[in-house]
């Protein structure tokens, strides 16, 4: 019975989802309890930051100062019908720090940080360099998934930041010096308006829980990957797919709970 | 331990992320440019405070003193109680007058210091006694159609 079959399908993804979700908490929580090394020996941790951090800095800055640039361009164009183009800057500078900086940094860093990750570790696993290491009685959780887990933590929110920084920049760029809005009510329009705990804070504060998710979502794909060419590339794909969508639904959820249109 | 380029570069990223921080900080928000630490708390009741809200401006002669920091509804005389955060720098008379004035013709609503000429000054706790409430459109306009009708009838 072909309807049967597929009911049955449907159940049985059903249950392997939910049994992946609790896996990935499992898996969340070992990493946290074997943190300790990542810590001790920071010299790993900080050999991954170069890799998910200072590796990602070019894409992350060239994309800030074009969105920006976009802002900065159509606000304009749209603020000009109502005559408050000196609310440019309000417009770049409050999009960008509430909304743009954390998500599209992240998504970036989901691409470029964390698909490498996942990768990574899949071929570790399909190489047996992690049953090596258990072999050796080294813990992979402490020594390989730690290390980059905290490396993912710290870098997305400065990455956002400097996301953030870059694209006001952008803004001003050609918001004042192409089209030649007033300077001086650019920067103090946005000074008024953006609030340091209320829109600063709350953006950093939501950079952070992106980057905690997208990494561990990178590694635990990376760690579950079948030890094949083709489980590998497919954790990979899982990795973008997966925590680009996290991405945007948390977005929504942390926005309602943060920004509740006072 | 040894030092190595990596370390160069992992530090210029994080010194890098936390300038950022620090210019979105000064430059974009309002960190930099107003200190509520040093300040000093006056209230006042309006009748009607139209569209004023918390953080609203205070403005003395066009210059900010202060913010609203806290707006409810005083169930003895039924008028709004507006809370008001002053910079301690700045002293105003005991006779000072607060109006809800609108900036522009749409903008936001900010209370607006019209100074008195008393010897005493605010303190913290004062209450400003002379207030003028915000203009309603709608008061206006029936204002405005009720003269209009009865200048029509001479």
């Amino acid at each position: 019975m072909p309807i049967m079959k597929s009911f049955r399908n449907i159940g049985h993804r059903v249950v392997s989802a939910v049994w992946r979700i609790g896996l990935a908490t499992r898996f969340f929580l070992l990493t946290l309890a074997y943190s300790g090394t990542s810590f001790r020996r920071f010299h790993l941790t900080i050999k991954e930051l170069f890799s998910t951090g200072v590796m990602s800095l070019i894409i992350i800055v060239v994309a800030g100062l074009f969105v920006g640039m976009v802002l900065g361009l159509q606000g304009y164009e749209t603020l000009k019908r109502y005559g408050s183009e000196s609310a440019l800057g309000v417009m770049v500078a409050l999009g960008l720090v509430r909304e743009l900086g954390p998500v599209v940094a992240a998504l970036l860093f989901a691409s470029r940080a964390g698909s490498a990750m996942t990768a990574e570790i899949g071929l570790m696993k399909a190489t047996e360099q992690i049953t090596a290491m258990e072999m050796m009685a080294v813990n992979p959780i402490a020594r390989i998934v730690a290390p980059r887990f905290w490396a993912g933590v710290i870098s997305m929110p400065l990455l956002a930041a400097m996301f953030s920084a870059v694209g006001v920049f952008g803004g001003y760029f050609v918001g004042v010096i192409q089209i030649g809005v007033d300077e001086g009510s650019f920067w103090s329009q946005m000074q008024a308006a953006v609030d340091f705990r209320e829109d600063i804070l709350n953006g950093v504060l939501k950079s952070f829980v992106f980057g905690t998710v997208v990494t561990v979502i990178a590694l635990f794909e990376g760690y579950d990957a079948p030890p094949t060419a083709e489980g590998v590339s497919g954790a990979t794909t899982r990795t973008v797919v997966t925590s680009s969508l996290a991405i945007l639904m948390l977005d929504f959820i942390l926005t309602a709970i943060m920004f509740r249109g006072n | 331990m040894e030092r190595t380029t990596l370390d160069l570069w992992v530090g210029i990223f994080v010194v890098g992320g936390i300038a950022a921080l620090v210019m979105l900080a000064m430059k974009v928000g309002n960190l930099g440019t107003y200190n509520v630490s040093e300040a000093y708390q006056v209230h006042a009741y309006f009748s009607n405070i139209g569209g004023l809200k918390p953080k609203a401006s205070i403005k003395s002669a066009g210059v900010l003193v202060g913010r609203v920091t806290d707006i409810s509804l005083d169930m003895e005389r039924y008028e709004a109680r507006v809370t008001m955060s002053l910079d301690k720098r700045y002293q105003f008379p005991k006779d000072t007058a607060a109006k809800i004035l609108t900036s522009g013709l749409l903008g936001e609503q900010y209370i607006g210091f019209d100074v008195g000429g008393d010897e005493a000054m605010l303190k913290n706790g004062d209450e400003v006694k002379m207030t003028q409430s915000a203009v309603v459109l709608e008061d206006l306009i029936g204002k405005f159609i009720y003269s209009k009708a009865e200048g029509s009838t001479n």
